[in-house]
């Protein structure tokens, strides 16, 4: 391979023999693929984990037309009460196997949530539904700083080591990539739980209630669907993913925190809006698009750039990819119509 | 309108006029909430510790017996918080202010000191830049990022012996500060650095930006940032099998980094502090103590710096034999004493001579003193 | 000038002239009261003055032309950061204030259009999520744009910016009447400050009842109507876009002198949501709603800071809550149970400028099918 083939070099070094070796050039020149398939798979993970908060969002927006901002604060309810049971459980029963510590706390933390979704709806938006379009949104960035406030006050500031019981030693599949069993529980994971929401929506009976409710409310009601039942029921469904996904986003990095909630919130908010807000495969496919772009920005911006821009830029890839996909398709990835809300 | 002019004459000669020589008040600024706020707490206390002190000992300044009296202010680690709060200081008439912490806020805080006319010695904040803005009566306890940047950077090469270094920072002022000097001192000690990355003071996933630097084979990993990303930080650079050693600098040399990388600490983490470790201070065993039998808990980091700020303004009172800044001024500027942190004097601008920095290991749980 | 009269609760409606005066009366005097508790409360309120002609910028967007906008900060930054390199030692370039305001302010516009052309197809909350991108961009550049080529400072921010010089009237040094009489520099700041939100208050309220504002009611009411109508709403959205971001650019101008440092943490998406949560709460599409929603949630958290903790010593005692976090937790609650006790805003923008979105809600329903 020549120099010169190589993405990114910069030119005046190559014209100094007796410069340094360019280490941009050291950089690509070892390992290729491996970095390629790493990057990859941190891309997938993370990705899973937006794919996962991102249905959340986007089940609520497709049946109220509502942001709910506070989505991201109930994933660090889930995390925090996950956390709390796993360290109740451990001074009280320590012989216990951690999965099925691992299985107590995760019930726990849906069921908590669930219930937060549910009271949320109930006291803080259904009032609402008929007001002007920003009123909610105000109430639900009320909702988050509550959210965040409480937690403060139970949790405390500080941030709180997240107990891994799935092991986090790192396999290698392929010599020079490295992958933990927390992640591929990650990935299948949130897989398994995106096809049985899709089935849940699709094939059954209150799936079909709330397609009809997204359709219009007033005609659905009219046909003898509870609505309000099924906005409630909408609610805790993504509030249980939620808890499932902050759950699976502490113990993968081994931390959690009351303001842990907003970064992922905000990137599975552009995930679900990339993907065409409403559309639940739109949210899958969103969240793993920006996983994996933001991963490869990071990895190759500088290459890509000639050492212009670097990873300082990691989190503007976001936003770039959805403003480029929403100037050609202004309804997102999978989006069908435009929902004239404005 | 004439009224309203006459109104503003009789507020300021209100205000103007001299107070009281009998109580003199110092002010005390920091992060007293938010993801710092032990550290900001233990700022104050260290003020605290040193008025109590004094106040015990009885201080007299000019002729006159005086009592010190401490106001500590919440700046919330955010520059324009900080630059009310420090208004507020101002309002409330203190003779000389202990803080902040963060550079970031000392630095707009500084100018309203200024115009206030008020001197400020910070314990802990260490970007070069707060001292170089020609303010009169800026001061810092603590060695500042380039003599701590430049003892990380000798150590890296000299003691670890590196050939490539890779460096990140978390892109905030503190840690900005600290990696481009950590920069200069490898490339000046004849290593190389093979990558500069860069994350957030709010990120929790830093797969990317190791998977890329693991392409790089570096002998150490520096990140310039604080407790909260290292932790998880060096997590993943085991997840990704990267055996390289790892060096951070103050931020990150905190029990809380122990407590969140968990099991990926080693023998290969390394961080560094400004100054001497607590127990080789002159002093040092005896502040802990004492320090514990005040507030009930350990020293965290500041509080002596904070100790010897409070007590370097005290002492230029005396000298000056007037707590009006004006007249202590100049006397603080050639201060000279031995405080508990070693011996307390400023140079021109403003900066601690012989500022120390320590070098931590990671040993039996604990961060060991090289 | 009838809208501001509506800012006062009971004598707005029964007599606006007497309500209007005394807001003046009350703008005038404000900084004398908060004197009496202390300087940094006259600082505060010039604070809440730079808040309002934020939120009065922000109201063209979102609430006169109907475009939600959640990176709105962006253009305080452009303001802020153009006042920076043109009047600070970063640049060694000291332009005359008079120079730089215009400068910003166009700046500003210009950073305004680059983000409404492209987002001119998008509606509701597509249009919300691409401007709060286009904000964390904008804040994430000048964060780093210190290498290769250092123009931002990047984390470091940049310091020791000239305050605002009125024709060789330096606003920062406090003004001395013969010997005795000084008027403190933050007195000034506040009356310049007053004098902007005042001359912006006009200039909105004409907009407001111009061919444009009516425009940007019916483009906001229903877009196509408004076409077919034969308004050109492409040009109506930029101008939207554009006008508000001169304001930002205009306030931002103002901060950076006043302020004398600019770092990129001043412009994070909490500030953006914060001035939209101003307008939305004071409310929106009227300029007394966004004043008011301005002044009350930029003074709250400061008075709350003083009150919290003896407000809990009196009731229990003893402090059970951290200033702060009781702080955040009542600031919480307060923009919950307004918006759903009054969903419209304080002060509900009346009914001639705005439509009754109960109706045009059935009605749309009813066109959708």
């Amino acid at each position: 391979m020549t120099p010169r083939s190589v993405v990114g070099v910069m030119p005046a070094r190559l014209m100094d023999p007796t410069a340094a070796p360019d280490w941009r050039l050291v950089r690509l020149g070892r390992g290729i693929m491996e970095t390629l398939i790493q990057q990859l798979i941190n891309g997938l993970v993370i990705g899973s984990v937006y794919a996962l908060i991102a249905l959340g969002y986007t089940m609520v927006y497709g049946i109220l037309g509502l942001i709910n901002f506070a989505h991201g604060d109930v994933l660090m309810v889930g995390a925090l009460v996950a956390l709390q049971t796993m360290t109740f459980l451990m001074g009280m029963a320590p012989g216990m196997s951690p999965l099925v510590m691992l299985s107590i706390a995760l019930l726990v933390a849906i069921v908590v949530c669930m219930l937060l979704g549910f009271t949320m709806e109930r006291l803080a938006y259904r009032r609402l539904r008929n007001a002007p379009r920003l009123a909610p949104l105000i109430t639900a960035i009320g909702v988050s700083f509550l959210l965040q406030t409480i937690a403060m006050i139970i949790w405390g500031r500080n941030y709180h080591t997240y107990p891994q019981l799935i092991s986090t030693t790192p396999l290698q599949p392929i010599e020079g990539v490295f992958i933990t069993p927390v992640q591929i529980t990650i990935i299948f994971g949130s897989a398994a739980l995106m096809i049985g929401l899709l089935l849940l929506v699709n094939r059954t009976k209150i799936g079909r209630a709330m397609r009809a409710t997204a359709e219009n409310h007033r005609v659905a009601s009219l046909m003898g669907v509870d609505t309000n039942a099924v906005i409630a029921f909408t609610f805790v469904i993504g509030a249980g993913l939620a808890a499932v996904a902050g759950v699976m986003f502490a113990s993968n990095y081994g931390i959690a925190h009351y303001g842990m909630g907003f970064m992922p919130g905000l990137k599975a908010f552009t995930a679900a809006v990339l993907g065409g807000i409403g559309n639940l495969g739109g949210a899958m496919l969103g969240g793993l698009v920006l996983g994996v772009v933001e991963s490869f920005g990071a990895g190759y911006i500088e290459n890509l750039t000639f050492g212009f821009l670097n990873s300082s830029y990691q989190d503007i890839f976001a936003f770039l990819i959805l403003g480029l996909v929403l100037i050609f398709r202004p309804t997102g990835l999978l989006g069908e119509r435009v929902s004239d809300r404005a | 309108m004439k009224k309203t002019v006459v109104a503003f004459a009789i507020m300021s000669i209100g205000l103007g006029a001299a107070q009281a020589q009998e109580v003199v008040k110092l002010g005390s600024a920091a992060p007293l909430t938010g993801t710092i706020a032990h550290l900001g707490k233990d700022l104050e206390n260290g003020t605290r510790m040193a008025v109590e002190a004094l106040n015990a000992q009885g201080v007299t300044i000019g002729g006159k017996k005086v009592k010190f009296e401490l106001i500590g202010e919440d700046d919330q680690a955010d520059p324009r918080t900080g630059t009310t709060v420090a208004q507020r200081l101002v309002d409330a008439g203190v003779k000389g202010v202990i803080g902040h912490l963060n550079s970031g806020t000392s630095i707009p805080a500084s100018r309203i000191y200024d115009q206030g006319g008020i001197p400020q010695i910070s314990p802990a904040s260490t970007n070069p830049k707060l001292t170089q803005q020609n303010f009169k009566g800026v001061f810092r306890t603590i060695a500042n990022d380039v003599q701590q940047g430049g003892a990380l950077g000798k150590f890296a090469v000299k003691s670890l012996g590196a050939k490539k270094v890779a460096i990140i920072d978390d892109r905030t002022a503190y840690g900005q500060g600290l990696a481009d000097e950590t920069e200069k001192a490898v490339k000046a000690s004849g290593a190389q650095v093979v990558a500069r990355e860069f994350t957030t003071d709010k990120a929790t996933d830093f797969n990317a930006i190791l998977t890329k630097i693991r392409a790089t084979a570096p002998d150490v990993i520096f990140f310039g940032g604080m407790d909260a990303q290292a932790g998880p930080m060096l997590r993943q650079m085991k997840q990704l099998g990267i055996n390289a050693k790892f060096l951070t600098g103050d931020g990150g040399c905190s029990p809380e980094m122990i407590k969140l990388a968990g099991e990926a600490m080693s023998a290969s983490t390394y961080c560094s502090m400004a100054g001497l470790p607590l127990d080789k201070m002159p002093g040092g065993a005896a502040f802990r103590e004492q320090y514990k039998k005040r507030f009930g808990g350990e020293v965290q980091l500041y509080a002596p710096y904070a100790y010897d700020a409070a007590t370097a303004i005290v002492k230029a009172m005396e000298k000056a034999g007037s707590p009006e800044p004006s007249k202590y001024l100049p006397e603080l500027k050639k201060i000279n004493f031995n405080g508990v942190t070693g011996n307390v004097a400023f140079d021109d601008k403003g900066d601690i001579k012989e500022g120390a920095v320590t070098i931590y290991s990671f040993k039996d749980g604990n961060w060991v003193p090289m | 000038m009838n809208e501001l009269a509506a800012a006062v609760p009971w004598l707005g409606k029964r007599n606006p002239l007497a309500a209007r005066w005394l807001i003046i009366i009350l703008a005038i005097t404000a900084p004398l009261v908060a004197w009496q508790f202390g300087k940094s409360w006259v600082r505060i309120l010039d604070f809440a003055l730079l808040y309002m002609l934020l939120a009065m910028g922000l109201n063209l967007v979102v609430g006169f032309a109907g475009l939600l906008d959640l990176g709105y900060i962006a253009f305080y930054a452009v303001g802020a950061y153009t006042f920076a390199f043109l009047a600070s030692p970063h640049f060694d370039v000291h332009l005359p204030f008079w120079t730089i305001l215009p400068l910003g302010a166009g700046f500003a516009a210009m950073a305004g259009i680059m983000l409404g052309f492209p987002v001119l197809r998008l509606r509701g909350d597509y249009l919300a999520i691409v401007t709060l991108g286009f904000g964390e961009i904008v804040r994430i550049f000048m964060l780093n744009l210190n290498y290769p080529v250092n123009i931002t400072n990047g984390p470091q921010g940049i310091n020791m910016i000239d305050p605002i010089n009125l024709f060789g009237w330096d606003l920062s040094r406090n003004l001395q009447i013969g010997e005795n009489f000084s008027i403190n520099s933050l007195f000034l700041y506040y009356y310049f400050f007053l004098l902007a939100v005042a001359g912006s208050i006009v200039f909105v309220h004409r907009l407001q009842i111009s061919r444009v504002g009516r425009a940007w009611a019916a483009m906001r009411d229903d877009e196509l109507a408004a076409k077919a109508i034969g308004i050109n709403t492409r040009n109506m959205k930029l101008l939207a876009f554009s006008l508000g971001a001169t304001f930002g650019g205009l306030s931002g101008c103002l901060f950076g002198a006043f302020q004398g440092f600019v770092s990129p943490e001043s412009f994070s998406l909490m500030e953006s949501i914060a001035v939209l949560t101003m307008v939305v709460f004071g409310g929106m599409g009227n300029i007394a709603g966004a004043l008011v929603g301005a002044f009350v949630l930029a003074l709250l958290p400061e008075i709350l800071r003083d009150v919290a903790v003896p407000l809990q010593q009196t009731l229990f005692g003893h402090v059970l809550l951290d200033p702060e976090v009781l702080r955040m937790l009542l600031l919480s609650l307060a923009m919950i149970l307004m918006m759903l006790l009054r969903p419209a805003g304080l002060i509900p923008a009346r009914a001639r400028y705005s439509h009754d979105h109960h109706l045009s809600n059935k009605l749309k329903q009813e066109a959708a099918k």
